[in-house]
């Protein structure tokens, strides 16, 4: 579990980036930062590593101030994936995956072992092991990245905006298969998005931030989705106009399922036909 | 022509001697730039103090400081040490500005995911930084090693042994194939220190090639493609 306690962040400058933050981020799920840019995501996501520190509050991981704690072994135990995700141009895709282990002191032999099974973890094949990242698409890049941040096992994982500069269709993909890696791994993902439908799709607890790192609303996405806190979620959430405001119409007798604009979206038919993600297992 | 042929073992010898006064500055700059660079880059007031007071060294005339570095030093007038640390503070006026830049135009995505990854700043600096910056300063040493070696000959006008001597002495007894031969040795010093140094970085830097491939590549099919 990570705690933020009443956490502001300051820049030398002057920027209040967050100011008075307080949130609590549960163990094995995964809470998804949402806003528009410049609002403190970034910010809020590097005080849980500490690359940025706070200036007041406190953010306790477990129960244990990470004020107290050595930034670098802290670092070391949290994995990190960014968007252009940041792999090392001059190391082959293997040395970057097991880049955390191999600063541990991991024996080499044992840290590239451990690197070929999480290029499978995140379904990349074995071949590219021995190449370098610019020799790899984006999309594959990215999954190298995510690699790389699970090669240590953390319980932590922090993903800011991943899956940002990729193709739709290879942005599709790497959501599910996050959300595969989720249901086998178990970790405590935060993870930053611009994009709402990505925050409900991957999202347990979704966290809408406003400028100043100000918290609109937080909740599951069924909670938000049919609750909007206010106009401002309401609109970001898309539920006043485009593909998430639908309305029923009913023709032939049937209850047709239409958007804002009167494009059919659907049809209604009787019960669940999976579990919502919501829904109690 | 006949005069080359008689002193080729001459000519080897004095290539030696100029290899060897050549290659302690060029180790020695690019050593000692490397904390110079990061000091520059690291600490932003001192970066234009620095950078400045360092490049004039390359505006000091070499003659004079030839002259003048014996009384600084204490050594004698054709010790080899004197062309050592002239060349090296030449070396270090070109190089510094370069490996100050170099480290600075390392991508901010990149070291940033290198802190996060739990690189402590002393690794991140020797283990991505540094070769991250390693293109850039081949590049830099490479103009360092030509000025160096040709700059050698200089202490030739003072007694100090190297290719220039067959310069000065090529002069004197008015042998044209002499001076001739200095300049073509000389300038065949360079290449050959320049082909080592790019040998050198291929080995060491087995990724810049690997890039270069993979976006040959990657244009060559974007070309294709366009054209079909
Ligand atoms: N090092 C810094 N110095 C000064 N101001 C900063 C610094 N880093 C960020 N800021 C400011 O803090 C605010 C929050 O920035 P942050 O990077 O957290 O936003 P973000 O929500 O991640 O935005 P984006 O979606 O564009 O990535 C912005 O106003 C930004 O300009
Ligand atoms: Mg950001």
């Amino acid at each position: 579990m990570i705690e933020f306690r009443q956490v502001s962040k300051q820049f030398p400058d002057g920027t209040l980036a967050v100011d008075d933050f307080s949130l609590v981020i549960p163990s094995r799920k995964t809470t998804v930062f949402v806003g528009s840019s410049g609002c403190g995501k970034t910010t809020i996501l590097r005080m849980i590593n500490r690359m940025i520190d706070r200036t007041s509050g406190s953010i306790e991981i477990d129960g244990e101030d990470i004020v107290g704690l050595d930034k670098v072994k802290l670092r070391r135990r949290i994995g990190y994936v960014m968007q252009n995700s940041g792999l090392l141009p001059h190391r082959k895709v293997i040395d970057n995956v097991a880049t955390v282990p191999l600063l541990n002191g991991v024996p080499k032999k044992q840290a590239h072992e451990r690197a070929l099974e999480l290029l499978d973890t995140v379904g990349l094949d074995r071949s590219l092991a021995n190449r370098y990242p610019s020799q790899l698409s984006g999309g594959q890049q990215q999954r190298v990245g995510v690699a790389r941040g699970l090669a240590a096992d953390p319980n932590i994982l922090l993903m800011d905006e991943p899956f940002g500069a990729v193709d739709p269709l290879v942005r599709a993909e790497l959501q599910q298969e996050l959300i595969r890696l989720q249901r086998e791994l178990d970790k405590t993902v935060v993870f930053v998005t611009h994009d709402i439908d990505e925050a409900f799709l991957l999202g347990d607890q979704v966290v809408i931030l406003q400028k100043g790192g100000v918290i609109v609303q937080k909740g599951s996405p069924t909670e938000i989705l049919s609750a909007p806190a206010n106009d401002f979620v309401a609109d970001f959430i898309g539920a006043t106009k485009g593909k998430r405001a639908l309305h029923i119409d009913r023709r032939d007798g049937r209850e047709i399922v239409l958007d804002s604009e009167g494009r059919a979206a659907g049809v209604l038919v009787d019960g669940p036909t999976g579990g919502s993600k919501d829904a109690p297992a | 022509m006949n005069w080359i042929i008689e002193n080729l073992p001459l000519i080897g010898q004095r290539t030696l001697e100029h290899l060897a006064l050549s290659i302690p500055p060029i180790v020695l700059s690019f050593v000692l730039s490397v904390p110079l660079g990061w000091l520059a880059n690291r600490y932003r007031p001192s970066r234009g103090v620095l950078l400045t007071v360092l490049g004039l060294l390359y505006a000091i005339p070499s003659l004079p400081l030839l002259i003048v570095l014996p009384i600084i030093l204490g050594t004698g007038a054709r010790d080899s040490i004197n062309v050592v640390v002239a060349l090296t503070l030449y070396g270090i006026a070109l190089m510094v500005r370069t490996t100050s830049d170099a480290l600075g135009s390392v991508s901010s995505d990149i070291s940033q995911s290198a802190t996060a990854m739990g690189f402590s700043p002393w690794t991140r600096f020797w283990k991505v930084d540094l070769p991250l910056a390693g293109p850039v300063l081949l590049a830099g040493i490479r103009v360092v090693a030509v000025s160096t070696v040709s700059l050698v000959t200089v202490g030739a006008v003072l007694g100090i042994k190297s290719l220039g001597l067959l310069f000065t002495d090529g002069l004197q007894r008015n042998i044209v194939a002499e001076v001739l031969a200095g300049m073509v040795a000389t300038i065949a010093l360079a290449l050959l220190i320049d082909a080592v140094l790019v040998l050198i970085g291929r080995l060491v830097m087995p990724w810049t090639r690997a890039t270069r491939v993979a976006s040959t590549r990657r244009a060559r099919l974007t070309a294709e493609a366009a054209a079909s």
